[in-house]
């Protein structure tokens, strides 16, 4: 990977590590893939999320040459990953969804030999610093924790030094720690200029990591863009929670508009003008003498738009079969 | 240069993932030595003095032994690393398949040599069984066409096997049969189960072995008719894994 260098940022800001159009995958007749285009910008993180069965892994596994797919127009670091071969994928890193690591060979032996298979790999020492293994140096791999492998397959992603990662369900049975320590190691990759493809259904993860999120829905991208694109494409709006007890004054009419949900005794209001709302909330709780605990103004989240566009997207394709990738 | 130590470096990778599975090397190298010892204490009394007995078990455990480490544990190795999705992760690195094949290969056939090296050796000092000093040649030549013929069915047959559940069992039913009617656990000389073995390479090997073992044969030991037939079955064998092979695991 080429240092970047800072004087020419467009150059990097315009390259694009994949470029797919109008990418069709059929199994007979049962169509995965229904037309998919995206382009992945160089050194950023691109999240591609969707329901099980999406087509998520299908275009990952396309992208990394896993696949041989039906139709469209497919670049990978500019190659062609169908025909690829052993120069592109010198170049680019794979974590599988279901990949295996010889179970008798210790850590150290599997990075080791699998830095062997690239021609510039990075130190194993560091590799296995970036996903906090070198504890476990010696370990037998059939030793390991489920985390532990799952981190052990990121560093083999890792090996050598790829400009292109893909990492699909990077952090699948992480706790919640070892889930920080994974998107810690993501952000490192991308401040080396690593370009990171990866799929979730966990929108936390999109949301923390992501430049650029996709939707895939039944094959199809139903949105893409930046999370706050996402988000807003739904519509513009923040949500206002906060505990009212009951017995208390009640919400005057221009509030009590906005409820959105309540739920116990937490409600949340919906706007599009958020400043607005919370003077006149603040406004009306000091002069009733309300503290309004645990208040929370916050954008609406990249989990509510998944949830509305792939419920939407449902509701507009009766019918369709939703295949398993 | 750097494909050299490549090829070292994944044969050494292989070959250490072997000793330290003990079902592979428990079956590859323990169980043929054990049949080896029974064979020899409790059948030789039976067929004619231990000497004799010694003389039939010695390169018949050695075609055994070849086909465990080599047809067996090749073909039962591999379909466990694609079940478990080691071969896939391979395929995403830029490893050339010929290499990763020639570390499992190797490994077959470092402990095939091993095994001939134990077996050999046992036979000479326990039960003065001939060493083929001047059949060297024909025994060095026979156990690398019979290596390299084991190991092609061996992958042959792992490209037909659907799962690792199922390896045991296809891997098994496809081998035993041949090694029990082909003179090597048992001695069949004639008959319509003869005939039979001789349409399939293992008895061909025992016979090549037998031959370069014994120092009365003519053509320093070699035994051409049955070697072609053995290398004709591992070009076949090397066909089939050509076209069956595959690196994701088959649900």
């Amino acid at each position: 990977m080429p240092t970047p260098d800072p004087s020419t940022p467009d150059q990097r800001l315009t390259g694009k590590a994949i470029e797919v159009h109008g990418l069709r995958m059929a199994y007979g007749k049962l169509e995965v893939l229904r037309g998919v285009d995206l382009e992945v910008e160089a050194g950023m993180v691109f999240c591609l999320v969707g329901p099980n069965g999406a087509g998520k892994t299908t275009t990952i596994e396309v992208l990394e040459g896993y696949r041989q797919r039906t139709a469209g127009d497919v670049s990978v670091l500019g190659a062609d990953p169908s025909r690829g071969g052993r120069g592109l994928r010198d170049r680019i890193g794979i974590l599988l969804q279901d990949g295996g690591v010889e179970p008798y060979l210790t850590v150290r032996e599997v990075v080791d030999a699998t830095r062997g298979y690239y021609r510039r790999p990075l130190p194993a020492a560091e590799l296995l610093d970036i996903v906090g293994l070198s504890d476990q140096a010696k370990v037998r791999v059939r030793r390991l924790s489920a985390g532990q492998r799952r981190r052990l397959e990121l560093a083999l992603a890792l090996a050598g030094d790829p400009e292109l990662v893909f990492l699909d369900e990077p952090t699948t049975g992480f706790d919640p720690h070892a889930r920080l320590a994974a998107w810690d190691a993501i952000r490192r990759l991308t401040a080396r200029g690593t370009t990171v493809v990866l799929t979730t259904n966990v929108m936390d993860e999109a949301q923390a990591l992501a430049d650029r999120v996709a939707i895939i829905v039944a094959g199809r991208i139903v949105a893409h863009g930046t999370p706050l694109d996402v988000v807003g494409a739904r519509g513009p709006g923040s949500a206002i929670r906060f505990r009212l007890p009951e017995g208390g004054p009640a919400l005057p009419p221009e509030l009590t508009r906005m409820i959105a949900s309540s739920r116990d005794d937490v409600l949340e209001l919906r706007t599009v003008e958020p400043a607005a709302l919370v003077n006149t909330l603040s406004a009306w709780a000091l002069q009733n003498g309300l503290p309004l605990h645990d208040l929370v103004v916050a954008p609406r989240s990249l989990e509510d738009a998944y949830l509305e566009l792939t419920a939407a997207a449902a509701a507009s394709a009766p019918g369709d079969e939703v295949a398993t990738a | 240069m750097r494909t050299i130590r490549l090829m070292f470096r994944q044969a050494r990778l292989e070959l250490r993932a072997f000793w330290r599975n003990p079902a592979a090397a428990f079956f590859t190298v323990v169980f043929p030595l054990l049949f080896m010892v029974v064979a020899n204490v409790a059948l030789g009394p039976s067929s004619g003095g231990q000497q004799q007995a010694a003389e039939f078990y010695t390169p018949a455990i050695i075609a055994f032994a070849l086909v465990t480490a080599c047809y067996t544990n090749l073909a039962m190795g591999v379909v466990v690393a694609r079940d478990a999705g080691i071969l896939k992760r391979l395929r995403g690195t830029p490893l050339p398949t010929w290499i990763y094949l020639w570390g499992r290969i190797a490994t077959s056939v470092i402990v095939a040599g091993v095994m001939v090296a134990i077996v050999a050796g046992y036979g000479a000092l326990a039960y003065g069984v001939y060493l083929p000093g001047e059949h060297l040649l024909a025994l060095a030549v026979t156990l690398v066409v019979g290596a390299a013929s084991f190991s092609a069915l061996g992958l042959a047959i792992s490209g037909l096997v659907p799962n690792a559940a199922a390896a045991p069992a296809v891997v098994n039913a496809t081998i035993l049969p041949l090694l029990l009617i082909s003179n090597v656990l048992v001695r069949i000389d004639d008959g319509a189960l003869a005939d039979i073995a001789g349409i399939f390479p293992v008895r061909h090997l025992a016979d090549a072995l037998s031959r370069a073992y014994d120092p009365a044969a003519p053509a320093q030991g070699f035994a051409l008719d049955s070697l072609a037939i053995v290398g004709a079955w591992g070009v076949a064998g090397l066909v089939i894994a050509l076209v069956t092979f595959s690196w994701q695991p088959r649900r």
